[in-house]
């Protein structure tokens, strides 16, 4: 709505992407390696604001999507498109400024062992943007309250740290820059029911907060019912069904049900109601 | 728009209050800007106002907001408050509140670094942990060779026990992948030594005391010392390496509990396989070493190679060569507990798996020269 640089010495920032619009446009992707192919023409849009869930079997390639989408894994064909910008034709710059614009958590954390919490997330701040370290820690450990930690991590090393802890850590690095999106990779795997359930509202409050769009690898049920705004369903290399989850367990497609009508999702209550009138 | 070129921050003072009136884009690529622009309207207000006066913020000219925009609101709001100021802030978009909210819930207090040390006690206490620390690695080292014998005791007991398909990968790796390397610094070493010894003697006439020389230098002292520190920075550090990181993905723990004793699965069949590799290399180390010698003899002091055998026949004797290989196989002992010690005190982070490794390449090295001198004393002692 604003011009591209407003009052003295501002510096070029790309307007975000208006909520509902497609944030993520992924088109006819193929991947594999070697002699395998893993994503057969996946066609994926995630809009900006939402949260998405990413469900799949295990090895179907939901990491392999991820990854492709974050540039980590070349692809065969089709075109990748994040922020409107397609990233087979985006220079290196365009790239770099792209980048800023998202984090990723990935599933062990993947903190940098030889730093200590704070400056796991000053990492990113440090080299990106120019402030007064004294900001600096002030943004870092605004950062730490925020994903529910106690200030006095920042100090730690990341081998002092419970698995919980990790994560919690982890996504206050990959908020560091302030994203506008946040990949999860399998969030709450290895956590307690009481910690995922947390960990669960603690996504929704900072997507709310922070005004995120966020596309989450889960196999966690409850974390699909409760947070996650739609669903989408990898399977054989193809989205096979997108939406809201109470379409995903309505769905006849064998695999869905199988998913979401087992024992298991009934033990989370999910297919519970719908499973009498579908079975 | 007519904001455009309005400035972040700016301070207005009519009838004695005062408005603070902020635009733009509070975000983080404005960081410094929006910290001195926040700094200077709190320096502003605290100049020039007495506490207990009103401060209207006005945020209603800001159109983008993160993280780092709501922590400088949250500090001038507070600092205002903590100042004594009537601080009140409007005309901010509500979509900003709750960040703003989540912000001003914290604690604010940065945790204090570590605190600084004057140099001399900072010198002082690297000294001191220095010494503290060569005492407990002194004692570790202690301990693990007595790990290392009571298992290598329970396996001479009970050698079906023994894990010989991993001895023997593990003696192709450091023995047989060890022969390009070894043969061809040993014999490039037994070139130099010929070469400067034939140089020098030259100006005494004494130019086939060089055989005397090369042949007692190299099987006495150079053929077992190059090889050691060949094989310590090779397969020293591999086995640091190897071991630690075993140990950071708690492979190590899950041999433990699995009943399997690490030393005797991991440690044992790499220590016997240096013991057996570290004397065959050093046997052809030396052949090499005298090669080149006596290529160089032939070559550059014209002696030719039947002079240089018989020679040599006359200048060493059997314990020359025996003294040389004698000290192989505890080069090789020293050099696999160092390695495989300093890989098992590896600990959680990347950092400490790249520390334990120098640690072994340098400790084992320093080590295996320590004990050279020890044997030369040791030697000279027995007449031998």
């Amino acid at each position: 709505m604003l011009g591209k640089a407003n009052g003295s010495g501002q510096k070029f920032e790309p307007d975000p992407i208006p909520p509902g619009e497609p944030i993520i446009r992924v088109r006819d992707l193929v991947v594999g390696f070697g002699e395998r192919t893993i994503l057969k023409g996946l066609s994926l849009d995630v809009k900006a604001g939402e949260i998405m869930g990413f469900v799949g079997a295990s090895g179907g390639g939901k990491s392999v999507l991820t990854r492709t989408i974050l540039g980590l894994v070349p692809k065969r064909s089709g075109t990748v498109e994040v922020f409107g910008q397609d990233l087979d034709t985006a220079d290196y710059r365009q790239r770099q400024a792209l980048e800023r614009r998202w984090g990723v958590l990935f599933q062990q954390g993947a903190l940098f062992s030889s730093l200590t919490v704070k400056q796991n997330i000053q990492f990113p701040m440090r080299e990106y943007l120019d402030m007064s370290p004294r900001l600096m820690d002030e943004i870092a450990i605004a950062k730490i309250e925020m994903v529910g930690l106690q200030p006095d991590v920042a100090e730690k090393a990341p081998s002092e740290l419970s698995g919980g802890m990790i994560k919690r850590a982890a996504l206050a690095r990959s908020l560091a820059l302030d994203p506008e999106i946040l990949f999860l990779d399998e969030p709450t795997s290895g956590l307690d029911p009481i910690g995922a359930g947390e960990f669960d509202d603690l996504i929704a409050t900072l997507q709310q907060t922070l005004g995120l769009t966020v596309f989450m690898v889960t196999h966690d049920l409850d974390s699909l019912h409760t947070v996650c705004d739609r669903v989408a369903a990898l399977a054989d290399g193809k989205v096979i069904a997108v939406g809201p989850i109470e379409s995903m367990v309505a769905s006849d497609h064998p695999w869905l049900s199988a998913y979401f009508r087992g024992k298991r999702a009934r033990a989370a209550g999910i297919g519970a109601s719908t499973h009498g009138a579908g079975g | 728009m007519g904001a455009v070129e309005a400035p972040l921050l700016a301070t207005v003072r009519r009838d004695g209050a005062f408005t603070v009136v902020g635009n733009g884009r509070w975000t983080a690529t404005q960081g410094r800007a929006l910290e001195g622009a926040v700094d200077q309207a709190l320096a502003d207000v605290r100049q020039h106002g007495a506490a207990g006066t009103a401060v209207r913020v006005d945020f209603s000219g800001l159109d983008r907001v993160d993280t780092v925009g709501a922590v400088l609101i949250d500090r001038l709001l507070r600092l205002l408050r903590e100042a004594g100021f009537a601080a009140r802030i409007e005309g901010l978009d509500p979509r900003f509140k709750p960040l703003l909210d989540e912000v001003e819930r914290g604690c604010h207090s940065v945790p204090a670094a570590r605190k600084r040390v004057a140099p001399i006690i900072g010198a002082l206490t690297v000294i001191g942990r220095a010494v503290a620390g060569a005492g407990t690695d002194a004692l570790q080292f202690l301990g693990f060779v007595g790990q290392v014998a009571t298992s290598f005791a329970r396996i001479a007991l009970k050698p079906q026990n023994f894990r010989w398909t991993s001895m023997v990968y593990h003696l192709e790796r450091v023995g047989l992948r060890a022969v390009p390397i070894i043969a061809l610094i040993t014999f490039l070493i037994g070139c130099i030594i010929a070469q400067q010894g034939i140089f020098h003697f030259r100006r005494f006439g004494a130019t086939t005391y060089v055989v005397d020389m090369v042949g007692v230098l190299t099987l006495r002292e150079l053929g077992v010392l190059i090889v050691s520190i060949m094989v310590a920075g090779r397969s020293g550090s591999a086995f640091t390496a190897e071991l630690g990181s075993m140990k950071m993905r708690e492979e190590v723990d899950a041999l433990r509990v699995m009943g399997f004793d690490p030393i005797e699965v991991l440690v044992l069949p790499r220590l016997v396989a240096l013991v057996i590799a570290v004397p065959l290399l050093t046997f052809l180390g030396n052949m090499f070493a005298l090669f080149g010698g006596g290529l160089v003899a032939w070559l550059y002091g014209a002696i030719s190679p039947e002079i240089f055998v018989s020679r040599l026949r006359e200048a060493i004797a059997l314990n020359t060569f025996e003294v040389g290989m004698i000290k192989a196989p505890f080069m090789a002992a020293i050099i696999g507990v160092i390695a495989c010690m300093e890989g098992m005190r590896v600990g959680g982070s990347a950092e400490s798996l790249g520390a334990q490794t120098t640690a072994a390449v340098v400790k084992s090295i320093f080590l295996v020269i320590v004990v050279d001198g020890l044997f030369a004393i040791f030697f000279a002692a027995i007449d031998m």
